[in-house]
């Protein structure tokens, strides 16, 4: 959770330097549910998310200067620049990606729910979307797809109470989200967001029933973002009141206080040398970062397609007429 | 007559009509209280000036386009907005299926008078939210499909685009909101499927819309130092595409370039083509020839997203190629 803290306020920092551009989504206060998820399940779980997808990266244990360069568009990034922070991935630690169409990776999710189930494997599916995700087309049709055919896929709702800058109770008719799966008689669950272990236990209950081939299940995260929805995000339509409130219960602090301290499992010194620790990683990565360079222009038609046929280029492009294809640029 | 941005030229737009009109509403995501209003600002305090009939919706393009079109059925005039182009691939069927076909199936008994507004193009979001749709949209027979490149035409294309009885899909374009033009304070109108000559020259007319008639504009002032004089045709609206100056001005230069930001192959580009040659074949010089954005999906990294859309040097690098006799 500290990584996933110290991470995004050093992206922060960088998009204010123009080191990453276009959209960024941070995950700050929300670290507990990526962690608590993803510690109940196993590395060849697969995942699948929305665009806020630094935390479920890092919690998943991709390379943290591979996550940061692809933020900066550099080669050495987890897609080679090509993606940027809505879309970190990395299949061989079955991160299947960060999607930025509302809706959109749910179908998707629950297609490899049913390749994992195709293929006789115990795998489950983690959707991770926010709330103001759940009233669009495909997330009915696919929760009601899900439960038909009994596929092992979790949907996961951060329920930060914002959709953008449109609270719950104005674009939601149901506002206790969990609900909404009821009406496709598939197990439903709430939990505290800011409690990482309430998270990991829920998600171990649902993946355990999931892998045994009883069905999805839709896990509603209670939570808050103390930042804006992305850095575009001027935050005026939040009361102040409300986001300094909702810090006062911080999922790490919370987590250090109520848990670790409580029972005498961590010193103060350790906290610090943590803090210590991680500082000097994400500064070590943001240095990674900058020093890679950017991908290289002929990569602009690498892998647009998976295999090439008559009248296409092994790069993609298409085969012109003669006298176009020697300019076959922007012009021609 | 002021100087105003495209952007507050369409708040103007909308506000007017808004006044005018009372079955004018506007509905969209984030419109309301995101930032004030709107996550590119369009409607900011708008909200308030107008209570009731500028609201928030839930993410839901495909609704949000079907109870529009439903509304507008039974008498109302929404303008909804979607956040931008690629989202309305959620709304493709209600778009293409129900808002262009009511009229004509239901034997001309069933007006849609509506409007979707909605930006395209790109600023570092990927391949998944840099798109334009332009080319797909005006192919739609009962679509009307407006692209405006400047503050003045914004407000009175939008305007009338308002008051129009069918489906109207308007296209704004990220890189132009923050842009400046004369816009005056008395209201006008502009006809839509109306083009319009943005400069007047003698060599080579270039046929543009949206953001690459800034681009083009760009390249003809450099080009006028090198004595070249661009005439250049905007287009306004795409459907119905009005071809009548850019045909009379290819019978004055003898030469023509289209310059698009979209993918190339089977884009508006190829339509302007065909439709010049059928109409000026003799009077042309050189085959006509095109700029449009490269067949990718767009890349992230910086580096490449400049390579992929075309701008002001890739105008002047065609223009110099086609004077130079290399077509
Ligand atoms: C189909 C579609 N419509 C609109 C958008 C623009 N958009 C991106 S994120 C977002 C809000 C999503 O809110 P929520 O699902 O609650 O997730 P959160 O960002 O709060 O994690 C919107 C409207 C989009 N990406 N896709």
């Amino acid at each position: 959770m500290v990584l996933i803290r110290v991470f995004e306020d050093k992206c922060a920092e960088m998009y204010a330097k123009a080191k990453i551009a276009g959209f960024l989504h941070l995950y700050n206060g929300q670290e507990a549910i990526a962690v608590g998820a993803l510690a109940a399940l196993r590395p060849d779980d697969d995942l699948v998310t929305h665009y806020r997808d630094h935390g479920y990266a890092l919690a998943r244990g991709l390379d943290v200067p591979a996550v940061m360069a692809e933020l900066y568009g550099r080669s050495g990034g987890t897609t080679g620049g090509r993606g940027g922070s809505m879309h970190i991935a990395d299949v061989s630690k079955h991160f299947w990606g960060g999607y930025a169409i509302v809706g959109g990776h749910l179908p998707l999710a629950t297609g490899l729910a049913y390749a994992a189930v195709h293929h006789k494997t115990d795998r489950v599916v983690l959707c991770v979307m926010g709330e103001g995700s759940t009233n669009i087309g495909t997330f009915h049709a696919t929760l009601n797809w899900a439960q038909l055919w009994r596929l092992p896929v979790i949907f996961l709702v951060e329920n930060n109470q914002y959709a953008m800058g449109t609270a719950l109770s104005v674009h939601s008719s149901v506002t206790e989200i969990y609900k909404k799966a009821l009406a496709y008689d598939m197990c439903a669950e709430r939990a505290d967001g800011k409690d990482v272990l309430a998270m990991r236990d829920a998600v171990a209950r649902l993946a355990e029933r999931a892998r045994k081939g009883e069905g999805p299940a839709l896990l509603e995260a209670v939570t808050y973002r103390f930042r804006g929805h992305s850095m575009a995000d001027s935050d005026v339509q939040r009361p102040r009141e409300e986001v300094n409130e909702q810090k006062q219960r911080d999922p790490i602090t919370m987590f250090l206080n109520d848990v670790l301290f409580k029972q005498n499992l961590i010193a103060q010194a350790e906290v610090d040398q943590i803090q210590k620790d991680v500082e000097a990683e994400v500064e070590a990565a943001a240095q990674f970062a900058d020093a890679s360079p950017e991908p290289e222009l002929n990569t602009l038609y690498k892998d647009i397609y998976a295999q090439s046929v008559e009248n296409m280029q092994v790069d993609g492009s298409l085969i012109r007429p003669a006298t176009v294809l020697s300019r076959n640029g922007k012009h021609g | 007559m002021a100087e105003i941005t495209y952007r507050e030229a369409l708040k103007r737009a909308l506000r007017e009509e808004l006044a005018r009109d009372p079955e004018v509403v506007v509905w969209g995501e984030d419109i309301v209280a995101y930032g004030g209003g709107g996550a590119y600002a369009v409607t900011a305090g708008l909200a308030k000036e107008f209570p009731g009939r500028i609201r928030d919706t839930p993410i839901a393009e495909e609704a949000i386009v079907g109870v529009a079109i439903g509304a507008a059925m039974g008498g109302v005039r929404p303008v909804v907005e979607l956040m931008t182009i690629n989202f309305a691939l959620v709304a493709w069927d209600q778009i293409v299926n129900h808002a262009a076909k009511q009229h004509h199936m239901f034997n001309g008994t069933i007006n849609v008078p509506m409007v979707m507004r909605s930006p395209a193009g790109f600023g570092r979001t990927a391949a998944t939210h840099s798109q334009n749709f332009d080319a797909w949209l005006a192919s739609v027979p009962g679509l009307k499909v407006v692209e405006p490149a400047t503050p003045y035409d914004a407000k009175g294309l939008l305007k009338s685009a308002i008051r129009d009885n069918d489906p109207v899909f308007f296209i704004e374009h990220l890189q132009l909101y923050g842009t400046r033009g004369e816009v005056p304070d008395t209201e006008y109108l502009i006809p839509l499927g109306v083009s319009d000559r943005k400069r007047e020259g003698k060599h080579l007319t270039v046929v543009t819309w949206g953001r690459m008639l800034v681009e083009t504009m760009k390249a003809a002032q450099k080009l006028a130092t090198e004595g070249i004089e661009l005439d250049v045709i905007d287009l306004r609206t795409l459907r119905p595409m009005d071809l009548s100056l850019a045909i009379e001005s290819v019978k004055k230069t003898n030469r023509a370039i289209v310059v698009e930001e979209g993918w190339r192959s089977i884009g508006l580009g190829a339509e302007v083509v065909a439709s010049l040659q059928e109409a000026a074949f003799h009077y042309l010089d050189a085959p006509v020839a095109r700029v449009a954005g490269l067949e990718v999906p767009m890349p992230y990294a910086r580096n490449l997203e400049r390579a992929t859309v075309p701008f002001a040097d890739d105008v002047i690098a065609a223009v110099h190629a086609m004077m130079a006799n290399q077509y």
